[in-house]
């Protein structure tokens, strides 16, 4: 194998971070740059939606703890522009020109946009990063009235935020509050937006929006006219790739890997985090990319080992997903892919209660579980997920 | 650990329940050391605590 020099992380959030920490773990000793488009050093971005509006976080909690010793060079509020895989180069929006012998790609994804809802205008907002939250939390203080478009985890983790602060929310979606995470959970989401006050469109869409300086109203779909002084457009992200267009790797909806997170099209290029586009084993080598934080965490440090030691069958990343989302005063969390079940079962708890477990069946296989405010009592499930036939399919 | 940061997402029991544990009150418990392969463990477990509650010493 070649030796590896100069590694070069693109992307300074957390799955660069944890990818870099595996490097030195994995014995790693020569050049490690890490290159962020944001100013700020990695920090933590479930809190954004969170903590941050409600500004109960403070700068220094937010950030991710760098290892002292992690001997790397931070190229910061420089964005990747482009990529050169077979020439081993990398641009910057700066002009800065970077060699490397190998790299990761963790450049995660950025807020979908809607043609209707142009993010340039006043009062319009998205949230992925620190800055845009903190433009948030400024503009929540003086709204009265905040018109939310999607209703996935950040459209229902901001809603909660913004009846905390006694802001009043509409919420509109083409689907129903949470149908991501399964029709059981969607349900009891549904029915504590609407007992914290949260008024639901569903199914309904943006048309236009109204203001002569800012946002007075929306028009929906159907014709319907919706009030509001500020609007957030949180409708989903996409794998940001823009940068790697031309570059030799296959950009699929994301980066296309082999199953160790290696870069198809190339030599010494992984990719982690929300980029990644891998066969899972899970999915029987069917192709996934997955937005969690714990897969960032995961793919980090997985693709790292696939770097130092090229991909191979003892590099193939595999991990039981796993997601949780704090709001309206309880948490869901879930483990597997409970999606691919064909019926759920309630095994602990009750729904009408809203505390409870779904176990997700795919005919007799456990694909999943799910459950609101039981964390103790998805243990077996997730221990039975790990432990069970690789392929959920 | 640090049960002041700890907010019992019960990642570290997901990762290494050899090493973490519910208990019947709903509070975590854990041992204090991880020799040999369940280093590694507590590694992945400590890496994997979204409030970074779990701190590994030599």
């Amino acid at each position: 194998m070649t030796t590896l020099r100069r590694i070069v992380v693109v992307g300074a959030s957390l799955a660069g971070l944890r990818a870099a920490e595996a490097l030195r773990e994995g014995g790693f000793e020569g050049t490690l740059t890490i290159l962020g488009a944001e100013h700020h050093r990695p920090y933590d971005r479930p809190p954004l939606s969170k903590g941050v509006l409600l500004g109960e976080v403070a700068m220094d909690e937010l950030m991710l703890r760098v290892p002292e010793d992690l001997g790397a060079e931070w190229l910061l509020g420089d964005p990747a522009t482009a990529l050169d895989a077979g020439a081993r180069i990398l641009r910057t929006r700066g002009g800065e020109e970077v060699p490397f012998d190998g790299l990761v790609v963790a450049t995660g994804s950025v807020p979908r946009r809607l043609p209707a809802l142009d993010p340039e205008r006043e009062g319009v907002l998205e949230l992925r990063t620190l800055d845009d939250a903190l433009a948030l939390h400024k503009a929540l203080r003086h709204a009265s009235k905040l018109i939310l478009v999607g209703s996935g985890f950040i459209g229902v983790e901001v809603a909660s935020s913004a009846r905390r602060l006694g802001v009043e929310v509409e919420m509109i979606s083409l689907d129903p509050p949470l149908a991501l995470a399964g029709a059981v959970v969607s349900d009891v989401c549904r029915a504590m937006l609407l007992d914290h006050g949260v008024g639901l469109h569903v199914g309904r869409s943006v048309s236009e929006i109204v203001g002569s300086d800012g946002v007075e109203e929306v028009v929906l779909d159907d014709g319907t006219r919706v009030g509001g002084d500020l609007l957030l457009v949180a409708v989903g992200a996409r794998p940001y790739t823009d940068w790697l267009e031309g570059s030799g790797l296959v950009l699929e909806e994301g980066v296309v890997c082999d199953a160790s997170l290696a870069a198809a099209g190339a030599e010494r290029i992984v990719a982690a985090g929300d980029v990644a586009r891998w066969p899972s084993r899970l999915l029987g080598g069917g192709s996934l990319r997955i937005e969690h934080w714990t897969n960032a965490v995961e793919q980090g440090a997985a693709a790292a080992r696939t770097l130092l030691h090229g991909p191979s069958s003892d590099t193939a990343f595999t991990s039981v997903p796993s997601f949780w989302s704090d709001h309206l005063g309880t948490r869901l969390q879930s483990v597997g892919l409970p999606l691919l079940g064909d019926r759920v079962e309630i095994v602990a708890g009750s729904v009408g209660e809203r505390q409870f477990v779904a176990a997700s069946y795919r005919g007799d296989v456990l694909v999943g579980a799910t459950t609101y405010g039981m964390a103790r009592a998805l243990v077996p499930y997730r221990a039975a997920l790990a432990r069970g036939e690789p392929a959920l399919l | 650990m640090d049960r002041d940061v700890c907010d019992l997402h019960g990642q570290c029991v997901f990762a290494a329940p050899e090493l973490f544990r519910f208990r019947d009150d709903g509070e975590l418990e854990y041992e204090e050391e991880a020799a040999g392969d369940l280093a590694a463990a507590a590694r992945r477990a400590a890496s994997l605590c979204p409030t970074s509650a779990i701190e590994l010493r030599d």
